[in-house]
């Protein structure tokens, strides 16, 4: 009797798959979700569009109805624009990962993801050529909503400014396209989408977005305060807002990147439950 | 004509509630950013100009309010275009049913489901600290008006779906729901607004509405905001529903 060419010890195709099973990233398959990923884009625009209208709409909108609140002291400028700008460009890498898990609910529901697990490809390889993707994809609205923020007024920042917002904006779509995964491995179905959604929306505004920490309300000022993203956002706005310093930043890469390994612990986890 | 508008009024009605996972964002959107204004904004009430009140959270419950409302609209306006695509509507026309029972019997529907998503914001402020200065009258003012505004959101829901007929197109709506909402002065009081918003707002019926709501909330039964919000409401629901009534007689000659 033939060995099966998978399971069996002696095959190098089996050890091979395993390698790979054991969390070990297979580059070229990485490779191959990105591109999957970003073709998805290419060949439906309109899916680029969440991510900037409606960042745009409520970064327009919220500086025409609030403009006048920095006028209290405590916001360190006199430009909301440039106060909520980094808020918007939180939201946009919210909505563009999120989309992430809503693609991965759809590829459960149509049976891709079951036909993906069967390839040498593993759970590892399968996530970070997801969450890559996002962290690609974001880069078509963020410019899109940069040039209207600078266009209606916002500061533009230094060099420095503008290679940590591009890497913040994109480290917060992979973030949130793991965490939308999560909930796409737990529900199985696309119609978790609005809670990916509303979960990410929600870690963005309950967080130090309308006003600094010292202005919001008691209940609002402890929420934000164990929110991690109000030190990702803290560590955006200083680029718009006052100036770059090394504490607020690393306390930004830190609630990425803590946010971000708990996710992925979770996904992996998640893919463990879906191919038992 | 009254009963086949009934009939319908409340099929529409035990299909919304059918499907309650639909009625959420009504209620749940809306409450999040009532939450995040409230919690993050309240110190705006020190603002030179603010109107004289201690309770931001009232001031904010008709913000809440017309963004459900509006949102409800939209879902109206989605449920039509979604009984176009699946030929529902082309049965509907082929049975001896009104043609105007077709539209009546979605804005009583509306006007129900308006008074319901009223009466939660009420209670969930009352709930949170919220006052209501105008006591029980106001309470029952807020109910009928935003039970009217609800209707007029719906015909404009409806006479969007009779001319696009697809769910998608007017559920691609939603962000311009927002624009409408921050080029008034829902959120924020007209004076304090940035420009242009603060001109616009006075041409946008949406802020008399907001403003008829807030006033017996926030500040007590002071006429001249309430009388302006009901006949802003009232002239809102005459147009959209001439619209929505042309859309339909649109649909009617494109189906024929």
């Amino acid at each position: 009797m033939q060995p099966d060419p998978v399971t069996s010890p002696a095959s190098s195709g089996a050890i091979e798959h395993r390698r790979m099973r054991r969390g070990v990233v297979d580059l070229p398959a990485v490779r191959a979700l990105v591109v999957r990923g970003l073709n998805e884009l290419l060949r439906v625009p309109g899916a680029a569009i969440p991510g900037i209208v409606s960042p745009a709409i409520f970064l327009l909108g919220l500086t025409l109805v609030f403009g006048k609140a920095t006028q209290i002291p405590g916001y360190g400028t006199q430009s909301f624009l440039a106060f909520v700008l980094p808020v918007a460009l939180l939201q946009s890498a919210g909505f563009t990962g999120g989309a992430t898990g809503v693609n991965l609910g759809r590829d459960i529901e149509q049976g891709w993801l079951d036909r993906l697990l069967l390839s040498p490809a593993g759970r590892g390889t399968i996530l970070t050529g997801l969450v890559l993707s996002a962290a690609l994809r974001v880069l078509i609205p963020l410019p899109a909503l940069l040039i209207i923020a600078f266009a209606v007024g916002a500061p533009i920042p230094s060099f420095i400014g503008f290679v940590l917002t591009i890497v913040f904006v994109t480290a917060f779509a992979a973030v949130a396209a793991t965490w939308s995964s999560v909930l796409a491995l737990k529900f199985r179905s696309q119609q978790a989408s609005p809670l990916m959604q509303s979960t990410i929306l929600s870690s963005i505004l309950f967080s130090a977005s309308y006003a600094p920490l010292s202005l919001l309300q008691p209940w609002m000022k402890a929420i934000a305060e164990h929110n991690p993203v109000t030190l990702i956002l803290e560590g955006m706005r200083q680029c718009y807002v006052g100036s770059i310093t090394w504490e607020v930043t690393w306390h930004a890469f830190a609630a990425l990147g803590g946010t971000g390994l708990v996710f992925v612990l979770l996904a992996l986890r998640g893919f463990g439950r879906y191919e038992r | 004509m009254i009963a086949p508008s009934l009939a319908l009024g409340l099929r529409a009605i035990r299909l919304t509630l059918r499907r309650p996972q639909f009625l959420i964002p009504l209620f749940l959107m809306p409450s999040i950013f009532l939450a995040v204004n409230t919690g993050g904004l309240a110190a705006t009430t020190r603002l030179p100009g603010f109107p004289p009140t201690t309770n931001f959270l009232s001031f904010q419950l008709p913000a809440a309010m017309v963004q459900s409302l509006m949102l409800s609209g939209l879902q109206a306006g989605i449920a039509v275009a979604l009984e176009i695509e699946s030929g529902f509507f082309d049965r509907l026309i082929t049975a001896p049913v009104p043609r105007l029972a077709i539209v009546a019997g979605r804005l009583i529907a509306a006007a129900a489901l308006g008074a319901i998503q009223v009466a939660f914001f009420v209670v969930g402020g009352l709930l949170f600290g919220a006052q209501i200065a105008g006591g029980i009258l106001g309470v029952l003012l807020v109910i009928v008006l935003g039970s009217l505004a609800a209707t007029a959101f719906a015909a404009i829901g409806m006479a969007i779906a009779f001319r696009a007929r697809q769910a998608s197109v007017v559920q691609g709506m939603f962000p311009f729901v927002f624009a409408v909402l921050y080029l008034s002065s829902a959120f924020f009081p007209r004076k304090l607004l940035s420009s242009p918003a603060d001109s616009i707002s006075a041409l946008n019926p949406l802020s008399y509405i907001a403003d008829g709501l807030r006033t017996p909330i926030a500040f007590g039964l002071h006429g001249a905001p309430i009388v302006e919000g009901f006949a802003v409401t009232f002239g809102v629901i005459a147009v959209a529903s001439l619209l929505a009534v042309a859309g339909l007689r649109w649909r009617l000659a494109d189906a024929a």
